[in-house]
């Protein structure tokens, strides 16, 4: 049983990692993707060839996998931001990048096609993913509260204003997306060595969807909500494995729930925080007594 | 005064030199030729539609000119991006308000403040060196313009929930803390009763003499622009109708058939 739990633990916070990347992209610089699932499959193929092929150290492979998938994410985004494509036609070019990544995969002869890879080392255990999803949380936490995440946010807010404000929209917006897309590469290279196994038809629009609806789920603008959401939605269908069929109908009606009742997301423009929950609970005294 | 130059000739900080915009085939602004010293605040008047905005789009860069070349502080800016513009010294306030509406009235200051701050992204991931000290170097400068509007007690509400008057008082400034040479102002009067405006006149003056401003105001209170203005530029239909001081503006017929009104001068000033 803990052995179970602790693989949803692993598989959710493998996905915290990528969600943690999208979210300073779209919940910061206001774009979205609907292709991170490539990114995700790069970071996978390329840390689980270079360990799978030449033994190369895990952790060597995770950084290159990590700088492989920013490295992509810089030539798709340079023409697409530079180009100043609007929010809907950019989550166009980046749904057509993911299904054009995944059938470059299946054709490649070093990713064996659609066969994938079996037999990648399992070198990714639970306290290598929570001090990997640690550091990348810190890391994005401490760009969003930069002069750099301020930049972004001031994107988000209003590009004509952030423009006056001195703020370079094409480099604000590029910048966000390779760290997104590192963020991606990485998780992908976690998931690669957790699972062992890798092959294209993992990496689909659906993985995509399911990232970016953790971000808008857990808040637009927030690094927590988007933790909380992604582990939410990794981790209820998964306990709800026994409900079989039943669990996609819960997973549905979850984000329906979340959409009613939080159309701001869990955390839409919000952190949590220890004065935060302090106040929380000091209104809540204070509510009970009156 | 410092606006005297080297030379002993007052210094132009702004030059329009035969600046035309068309979109399609409308012409928004033609053949603008205008000057600004160093110092000075000139108002820029006329009947909605005129070009007014299009004159502040074209100085800031959002539009490029058709033809024409604008200089400023001596450099051709006419091909340059809005940010560099900025970067250069020029910052400028929205007719129709344009704040970062989910910030705090703090954030929407510190990402002004921030243009002129240098710490790099590696020491950003990373919280390196003296990133948290520059950080609260930012905060503490957003007050202090803050204060210079004389909202430094609201800083953490959000920018939305302001009144409109303090909305236009933050953008001020927020312009402000981009340190600028020139300050263009789009109508920030728009929507005030008379006590209202005059107030801000009242604030445009303290600013502009306490940060050493060049300031360049579009105004439809004509009570403000005549207090403030020691030049004014009359543009109507995309060219210029007059130019000269308040007084040569009030009793220009010209100016007095298409935008003030015959009756201007009798009825506000007997």
């Amino acid at each position: 049983m803990t052995q179970y739990l602790s693989g949803i633990l692993s598989l959710g916070l493998i996905y915290v990692i990528a969600t943690v990347g999208l979210a300073v992209f779209t919940g910061f610089t206001g774009l979205f993707s609907l292709g991170h699932a490539a990114f995700f499959a790069i970071g996978a193929y390329t840390a689980a060839i270079l360990t799978y092929f030449y033994g190369v150290n895990f952790y060597l492979a995770l950084a290159a996998a990590g700088a492989m998938s920013g490295l992509v994410g810089f030539l798709i985004g340079y023409p697409t931001l530079k180009a100043k494509l609007r929010t809907d036609y950019f989550a166009i070019a980046t749904l057509g990048f993911g299904e054009a990544t995944r059938v470059l995969l299946e054709n490649l002869a070093i990713t064996q096609g659609a066969r994938g890879l079996p037999g990648i080392t399992n070198y990714t255990t639970l306290p290598v993913i929570i001090g990997i999803a640690a550091l990348v949380i810190w890391v994005a936490w401490n760009f969003v509260h930069s002069r750099h995440g301020r930049a972004a946010i001031a994107i988000r807010e209003d590009f004509v204003a952030a423009e006056m404000m001195g703020v370079n929209i094409f480099i604000g917006r590029l910048r966000s997306l390779i760290f997104s897309a590192a963020c991606g590469g990485i998780a992908g290279g976690l998931f690669a060595h957790y699972f062992c196994f890798i092959q294209p038809s993992m990496f689909t629009a659906y993985m995509s969807t399911q990232l970016t609806a953790a971000v808008v789920a857990g808040g637009m603008g927030s690094i927590s909500g988007p933790v909380m959401a992604a582990l939410i939605f990794i981790g209820v269908p998964e306990l709800l494995r026994v409900a079989n069929i039943w669990r996609l109908v819960a997973y549905g009606l979850l984000l329906v729930l979340i959409m009613i009742f939080r159309p701001q997301g869990l955390l839409g423009y919000r952190e949590i925080s220890l004065s935060g929950i302090r106040d929380f609970f000091a209104r809540f005294r204070k509510g009970a007594r009156s | 005064m410092n606006s005297l130059a080297v030379a002993g000739r007052p210094m132009e900080v702004l030059e329009l030199r035969g600046v035309t915009k068309r979109f399609g085939g409308i012409t928004a602004c033609k053949d603008l030729t205008f000057h600004i010293r160093e110092g000075q605040i000139m108002g820029l008047i006329g009947p909605n539609g005129a070009g007014k905005t299009t004159a502040f789009n074209l100085i800031t860069g959002v539009y490029g000119v058709t033809e024409g070349s604008i200089i400023f502080d001596d450099r051709i800016i006419t091909k340059k991006r809005p940010d560099q513009i900025v970067r250069l010294g020029i910052a400028r306030t929205f007719q129709n308000i344009r704040l970062f509406k989910n910030l705090s009235v703090l954030d929407n200051v510190c990402i002004a403040v921030d243009c002129h701050e240098t710490y790099l992204l590696g020491a950003a991931f990373l919280r390196l060196g003296n990133v948290r000290k520059r950080e609260q170097a930012i905060r503490e400068q957003a007050m202090e313009f803050l204060a210079a509007v004389g909202l430094e007690d609201r800083a953490s509400v959000r920018a939305d929930s302001m009144p409109y008057g303090f909305q236009r008082k933050l953008e001020i400034a927020r312009a402000l803390a981009l340190k600028p040479k020139l300050l263009l102002l789009d109508e920030p009067a728009a929507g005030m009763n008379p006590e209202e405006s005059l107030e801000l006149a009242k604030l445009i003056r303290v600013i502009h003499e306490r940060f050493r401003l060049t300031t360049l105001l579009i105004e439809h209170h004509m009570d403000v622009v005549m207090s403030l203005c020691e030049k004014i530029y009359v543009m109507n239909f995309g060219v210029k109708l007059a130019e000269g001081s308040a007084e040569e503006i009030q009793s220009d017929p010209e100016v007095l058939r298409a935008y003030l009104g015959e009756g201007y001068k009798r009825a506000e000033h007997p």
